[in-house]
């Protein structure tokens, strides 16, 4: 090996002009001074100032790398150039240090930072490949930083980046599989993404990580059913391989009864007429339907086969394979013969592509025949195809013979066996004996074409035709002595040794309907017996043996000679068996007993050899797979589950709510138990109860937005309006209700796919938010009127488990409680100024960027990409934490009716990273309609800059409307001076932000928050003493106040006395990091560190006033 | 999955290797040398193999063989696909998939394989998406980048990758719109020696070169969409309008790709453009025999048949031939026994013939197989299914592009085993 490689540089130096190196490679001349003088030339390109130089060290270098030369030793002369700013030279580098940083482990470490500081880069692609470089360094140090940037980048706004992340948990799940619970936690984060740039790459890290945890799927199974046909080919193969798994666990098998029959009528299985075989089929069928329960097909299951179909004119022939085993597997018996016509159209693929594809139609073909039969001719074999192609056809075709095909196929046969391909020849011979053992009208014909070929000029094929002919005989012996005896003359000539012993075999075997023959070619045997291969001198020994308990007047002498021969034989085996014959057969006086029955041992009636398909059981292996085409399991390899005797329960699949409205109805809840920890929120999502949950929730969300509605028409009008939203009310509680039925009868539920759900979800929305008049009514009447109360927030006010509400929740009559709740909301409001149930309004404008939170982030840029509307989505803009204040931008009266707030809604502001989101709302309390809403004129201090909103057309009286504008405030509490205009008037307003609206979450853990404390101190930290107050003395309260003062998140610490947060400025990106300790007795301290330090000492003073009052 | 990739030439030589996870040996090739000694053709080595630790998945094309080494289950045919996905590329970068051009642009192919895969799973298959982050090398640019020490990295950073449409790239410019649709029909078929058609098919491909600005979305619409009986599409088709509507509705990608690849079973309807009358005969006595081959047209639509080559595999024994041809030339190679007759066009008037004599290896037995005989053929505008495109539209841009169709027919993979028939087969 080594020698050829050698020999293949030299020849490679002098093709290639680009690398001279190659021609003194040290491999051919071994001078070791030498190379380390070209290396030392690499070196000094590398260290020089010349990016040229540079690029053109790095190519030769990668060059090397490429023929599989050592270039290690130059590690840290690359490594230092991991910064360059060169790209070319960059993206080099990045390829060196992948190649060698395993085996260079300390000095990779030195590149780490560079990767980090890519992390953060603004670009996209640059955090991407960042990302990317960072996982595929395999040096175990880095792996708590690889999970921290795989974490950060799974939340990261762009799908690409999150793709990358997906890629990076099998990298880093290989490297360290102790990782793997937080691994799984970050792929169940990202099956929820609903890009199709991230779902094949997703699906791919969970088959390598956890392919056991099926129940991750349920939640999106409906999901990538639907996404499948836009996700990019290799994902859609990973995709539907998974599927095709996650089915068998969930449905019912679709062929059911048909499977009890086949098993019953295995046997007629080649022998009977193909349509005889179906009328039969459809009898037994009926009779089968009529004693079982009806098979009703899952709507899910259905789903399924319904969005692969279209995958089947796929031009990826992985993609076909993987739709056609998908269907095998799981569909009904008369739908899976779509897949032939794509397989053979795959027939004219490439050879490898065919090799595979034949060996899964082989497997096909043994368990539904039907499906290729039309198809036949397509396996035809051409002169031109490689040997192992033609075996395989020859196996198909095999398999798919049948009466009325037979003759057809034997004429094409015959045609093979001509072929100057002698394996092909004695594979069709094989072929031919299948055929005739199954099909019993063209055995004669078969076994006398067999004959004929005893004839032929090519020993091979003679040796084959006596094989085969053997194993036929067998059949009938009784008819065919004259064979046998056509046989006998052929051992003068024939030399294959199997051949000859089939012979021998055959003729000892029958020698009673070859009486006279028989003992003449023992003679003849005996004398060759010493040049004879062993496999013959075995069969003339069993020759010798049979013929001397028929015939032992004629054989007795032969026989003995023989066996002396045989006892002095080379081969034990051969010694063993004379020993052992000689012993049974000849009877003396010490052995008795055994020789006795020699004559039922030897001369047993044998059974006829079954010539099976190689290819028979084997899809018990799921096809496609590698498994299958080796026929042993490979490593790693899935078992395709059985199917379920029961189905389970096929709601766990049933996504009721979208994510959006999900979070916001659970924030309300939350918000209003102070006593929750913050995290249970996601806790509780990854829990088993998860439908349940979110029905509840979508429940309640409808509740309480019929009860808003209701509240806000009894403070502005009487009793008329009153029965009017009571009738609004019973509607909603009616579609509710409908909801909980649908719930309870999954195959209606499951029938909806996930799209009209949502379009379900919409309508609804727009009920909620019906009577605009009414909110503004509501508005005018009390201007911090917070209306978002409602029955299971008073009853959660109570300390009651949540299972419990939810019960409550369900019992409640709807109308009952509504008048009371809402008083005592009233009461209340005033200490929640919290999210205004407007938020649901659809927005007029559908041109408004979306916002959503973490989870609804990846779906919004999702159905951009799937150009769906966004007036979907728009009333997502709720907060994942804390409560939003609103501020007020333009007054009732001095807006003339237009009343504008804002808020901050702590979303990422898609369109610019850079920005901080202010959602804006418009009422319009005037008589007359408001036209032309919109920003001009922002005169702002210098590096600020403002992302209008779109303009809002009308805004009709009484309406009110929400938008989302970005502003990048440059980390400074300046306020950005704009200028409102309608289409008479132009108001100036200011948006002023407080300083903890000025950055975003970041997620660490406790170490990386260690770390990055440790270079933020002195200056950069500020720590001020407090006391705290009683109520605030707990975490949760600690927790829930600080988040409310700024947007941060909180780092998991291990002490209950510390609570953690860190986030960074929109803007610059610098970190925040806060810490508040509390202590028994004394003061407790409030530390930050920020590198900005007038945003530190701002927040300082914020989170105080926010923590002691 | 794919762990790495070693492209062997066709003596056995690694000369490229890339690991796409830890660095696996060279070693690991041994069992596929192993198996390559064991076959007789390099088409003969099985494309799957197992080795104790390793499975190798290999492919044979254009003379080189790409060995992919995985460790655990992963779809065959994905790696097989995805191998021909590379050569593919490379043929599209460099013109041709050879050692020397391999060798010469290691550092372009290294870094193509390095975008392809990402930790072993395909990441960047689309050439759209590829030449924007590696240019392909054009003479002008190797020229200038030795000039100036510049490579073929693109400066600016992809945009292709992050979008829904990942095989268009974006920005697309150009002065002169235009739209071609070549549709490209192969016939295939068997005919036995009284020449009766046993099978014959019609595979076509629609190979477009698209050259239009900005985002164009089009739409291809045929006369006679009933014809097709199986198709396969480009990932840019809608397949969802396709079954509703039969016509194609595409944002195409830019530049050269096959479309849509489709299949017509006509049955025994299809019309063999060609006859070949032959007459291989061998002496009894063993040293030599007679060939004498005619060619002339069937039905050909009154259309001129191009390109016509007769490709006849002779049997092992057959040592040279001594043959005069009317028309065109003939070569036989004696390593592969190969006997090929280059005719071109095929003038009705007057037949082409090739006849002579053959001469055997002294003291073999007569062959007695007739050798099989392939034809290769070209009929410029014509679709010998029939199948006409009726119009292309063009939505989203306001431009007046320039469109054009052309037809043409070619033998596939016609074949003539002229086999004596076995009567005792007869049922």
């Amino acid at each position: 090996m080594s020698a050829s490689s050698a020999f293949s540089d030299e020849k490679g130096g002098s093709s290639s002009v680009g690398e001279p190196e190659y021609g003194h490679d040290p491999a051919s001349g071994g001078i070791f001074s030498s190379d380390y003088k070209r290396h030392d030339d690499l070196k000094e390109m590398l260290d020089s100032n010349k990016d040229s130089l540079k690029l053109e060290a790095m190519k030769r270098i990668v060059a090397m790398i490429a023929r599989g030369k050592n270039t290690s030793d130059l590690f840290p002369a690359v490594v230092k150039n991991v910064a360059c700013k060169n790209i070319e030279v960059k993206k080099l580098v990045y390829v060196y240090l992948v190649r060698y940083a395993e085996e260079q482990q300390d000095l990779a470490l030195l590149s780490i930072s560079t990767f980090q500081r890519g992390l953060k880069d603004p670009n996209q692609l640059i955090r991407a490949s960042a990302l990317r470089v960072l996982s595929s360094i395999r040096v175990t140090i880095i792996v708590p930083i690889m999970m921290l940037a795989i974490k950060e980048a799974a939340s990261d706004m762009s799908p690409y980046v999150r793709k990358t992340a997906a890629h990076a948990i099998p990298k880093l799940y290989s490297l360290d599989p102790e990782q793997k619970d937080q691994l799984i936690e970050v792929i169940e984060k990202l099956l929820a993404d609903k890009t199709t740039l991230v779902a094949g790459s997703v699906v791919m890290a969970f088959e390598e990580v956890c392919p056991e945890r099926i129940d991750l799927i349920h939640k999106n199974y409906r999901k990538l059913c639907n996404l499948l046909v836009d996700v990019e080919e290799w994902g859609q193969v990973v995709i539907i391989n998974m599927l095709t798994r996650y089915a068998r666990t969930q449905f019912l098998n679709p062929n059911l009864n048909e499977c009890l029959l086949e098993e019953g009528g295995e046997s007629t299985f080649y022998g009977s007429d193909a349509d005889q075989d179906e009328d039969e089929d459809e009898d037994k069928k009926d009779e089968a339907l009529s004693k079982r329960k009806p098979y009703v097909m899952d709507p899910d299951h259905r789903l399924l086969l319904r969005n692969t179909k279209p995958l089947l004119q796929s031009r990826n022939a992985a993609v076909v394979m993987a739709v056609a085993q998908l269907y095998f597997h799981l569909a009904p018996k008369a739908e899976v013969g779509v897949i032939a016509k794509a397989l053979v159209r795959l027939l004219r693929s490439h050879s490898e592509v065919q090799y595979v594809v034949l060996q899964n139609v082989a497997t096909m073909t043994i368990k539904r025949r039907g499906m290729f039969e039309p198809y036949l001719k397509s396996f035809y074999i051409r002169s031109t195809d490689p040997t192992q192609i033609k075996v395989l056809k020859l196996e198909v075709l095999t398999n798919l013979a049948s009466e009325t095909n037979i003759s057809t196929i034997l004429r094409e046969f015959q045609t093979y066996i001509k072929s100057m391909d002698k394996d092909f020849v004695a594979a069709t011979i094989q072929a031919i004996g299948r055929c005739a053992t199954h099909i019993g009208e063209v055995r004669d014909t078969c076994l006398n074409g067999l004959v004929q070929l005893l004839s032929n000029r090519d020993e091979l094929v003679v040796a084959e035709s006596v094989v085969v002919i053997k194993k036929l005989l067998q059949m009938q012996p009784e008819k065919h002595s004259d064979i046998i005896k056509h046989m006998a003359k052929l051992t003068d000539n024939i030399q294959v040794p199997m051949a000859r012993a089939s012979i021998l075999w055959l003729i000892g075997e029958y020698c009673e309907h070859v009486p006279k023959i028989a003992p003449d070619v023992l003679r003849k045997m005996a004398k060759t017996f010493t040049n004879e291969e062993d496999i013959v001198k075995l069969q003339i020994i069993n020759l010798a043996a049979k013929l001397y308990l028929t015939n032992s007047k004629q054989t007795k002498l032969l026989t003995q000679y023989v066996l002396n021969l045989a006892k002095y034989d080379q081969n034990y085996d051969i010694r063993d068996r004379a020993r052992f014959i000689r012993q049974l057969i000849v009877p003396t006086d010490k052995c008795g007993a055994l020789s006795k029955y020699a004559k039922k041992l030897i001369l047993a009636l044998k059974p006829a050899p079954i010539l099976e398909s190689p290819f028979k059981d084997r899809d018990h292996f799921q096809l496609g797979s590698l498994s299958h085409l080796l026929n042993t399991k490979a490593g790693g390899y899935q078992e395709l589950p059985d199917w379920p005797q029961d189905a389970p329960d096929p709601s766990v699949r049933n996504v009721e709510v979208p994510e959006w409205t999900k979070c916001s109805s659970r924030e309300k809840r939350k918000e209003k138990k102070v006593e929750k920890p913050f995290y249970s929120d996601s806790e509780g999502e990854s829990g088993p109860t998860e439908s349940a949950d979110s029905e509840s929730d979508s429940a309640s969300s409808s509740a309480s937005g019929s009860e808003q509605s209701g509240s806000g028409s009894e403070e502005s009008e009487e009793s008329e309006e009153r029965s009017d939203s009571d009738e609004e009310e019973e509607e909603e509680e009616e579609e509710a209700k409908k909801r909980k039925t649908q719930k309870k009868e999954p195959i209606e539920a499951v029938q909806q796919s996930e799209s009209e759900q949502s379009s379900e979800e919409e309508v609804k929305k727009r009920k909620v938010s019906i009577p605009p008049p009414r909110n503004v009514s509501e508005s005018e009447s009390d201007d911090d009127d917070s209306p978002s109360d409602s029955s299971q927030d008073s009853e959660s006010e109570d300390s009651e488990s949540e299972a419990e509400v939810k019960k409550k929740k369900k019992i409640t009559p709807p109308k009952a409680p509504t008048k009371p709740v809402k008083k005592e909301g009233k009461k209340e409001k005033k200490e929640m100024s919290l999210l205004d149930f407007d938020d649901f309004e659809p927005t007029p404008s559908p041109q408004v960027t979306p916002v959503g939170n973490f989870l609804s982030s990846s779906l919004v840029t999702d159905l951009e990409g799937l150009s769906l509307t966004d007036t979907v989505l728009s009333p997502a803009t709720i907060s994942p934490s804390g409560s939003l204040k609103s501020y007020e931008l333009l007054h009732r009266i001095t807006g003339e009716g237009l009343w504008v707030e804002y808020c901050f809604s702590r979303q990422p502001f898609l369109p610019d990273p850079h920005m901080v989101a202010v959602q804006i709302q418009f009422t319009n309390s005037a008589a007359t309609e408001a036209k032309s809403l919109r920003l001009e004129e922002a005169k702002l201090q210098s590096g600020m800059r403002v992302k209008e909103f779109p303009e809002i057309e009308v805004l009709p009286a009484g309406e009110s409307a929400t938008v989302v504008m970005g502003v990048d405030f440059c980390d400074s509490t300046q306020a950005a001076n704009l200028q409102l205009c309608t289409h008479s008037r132009k108001f100036f307003v200011s948006i002023q932000p407080p300083v903890g609206e000025l950055m975003t979450p970041s997620f660490m853990t406790e170490n990386e928050f260690k770390k990055e404390q440790g270079q933020l101190m002195g200056m950069n930290e500020i720590t001020e003493k407090m006391q705290l107050p009683e109520r605030c003395q707990n975490e949760h309260a600690i927790v829930q106040r600080v988040i409310a003062a700024a947007n941060l998140s909180r780092v998991p610490c291990g002490s209950d006395k510390e609570c953690r947060f860190a986030g960074r400025t929109v803007t610059s990106g610098s970190l925040v990091l806060v810490t508040v300790a509390t202590k028994e007795s004394g003061p407790s301290q409030l530390t930050i560190n920020c590198e900005k330090m007038v945003i530190g000492t701002m927040l300082v003073k914020d989170i105080l006033l926010a923590l002691t009052q | 999955m794919i762990h790495s990739l070693f492209l062997i030439n066709h003596s056995g030589d690694i000369f490229l290797e890339k690991h796409w996870k830890s660095v696996i040996g060279r070693s690991v090739c041994d069992y596929f040398f192993e198996a390559k000694e064991k076959a007789a053709e390099p088409e003969d080595v099985p494309p799957v193999l197992q080795t104790p630790h390793h499975y190798l998945i290999s492919i044979y094309r254009d003379r080189l063989f790409f060995l992919s080494v995985i460790q655990t289950e992963a779809p065959p045919l994905f790696v097989i696909e995805f191998l021909h996905r590379v050569v593919e590329t490379f043929q599209d970068y460099f013109g041709e998939c050879s050692e020397t051009v391999i060798k010469d642009n290691v550092v372009t192919v290294y870094e193509l394989l390095e975008e392809m895969l990402d930790n072993g799973f395909p990441l960047a298959t689309e050439s759209n998406i590829l030449k924007e982050m590696i240019r392909p090398p054009t003479i002008l640019r190797t020229m200038v980048n030795t000039l100036t020490g510049t490579s073929n990295f693109e400066e600016r950073l992809p945009s292709g990758q992050l979008s829904t449409i990942p095989w268009r790239r974006s920005g697309v410019k150009y002065t002169n719109n235009e739209a071609y649709f070549d549709v490209i029909e192969e016939i295939d078929a068997i005919v036995d020696k009284s020449g009766t058609t046993v099978c014959a098919e019609i595979q076509g491909v629609i190979e477009a070169c698209v050259k239009l600005t900005g985002m164009p979305d089009l739409t291809l619409s045929f006369m006679n969409p009933r014809l097709l009986d199986d198709v396969s599409f480009h990932p840019c088709v809608r397949f969802k309008r396709w079954e509703a509507e039969r016509v194609l509705s595409f944002i195409p990608p830019d530049g050269n790709f096959t479309l849509m690849s489709y299949h017509v079973n006509a049955q025994n309807l299809v019309a063999i453009p060609v006859y070949v009358k032959q007459n291989i005969s061998f002496f009894e006595s063993g040293s030599g025999g007679r060939l004498d081959l005619t060619a002339g047209p069937k039905q050909t639509m009154g259309k001129t048949v191009e390109g016509l080559v007769i490709t006849v595999h002779m049997p092992k024994a057959v040592l040279s031939a001594s043959l005069t041809a009317t028309q065109g030339s003939y070569t036989y190679d004696p390593a592969t026994k190969v006997l090929v007759w280059d005719i071109g066009r095929l003038n009705p008037q007057k037949l082409p013939n090739l006849r002579g004599s053959l001469s055997l290896q002294a003291g073999a037995p007569k062959p007695e197989d007739n050798p099989s005989i392939n034809i290769a053929l070209k009929i410029q505008q014509l679709a010998i299914s029939g199948l006409k495109v009726n119009r292309l539209d063009m939505y989203g841009e306001k431009y007046k592009p320039f469109k054009g169709v052309k037809y043409v027919t070619k033998a596939g993979k016609f074949q003539r085993p002229a086999c004596v028939a076995i009567s005792h087969f007869s049922t």
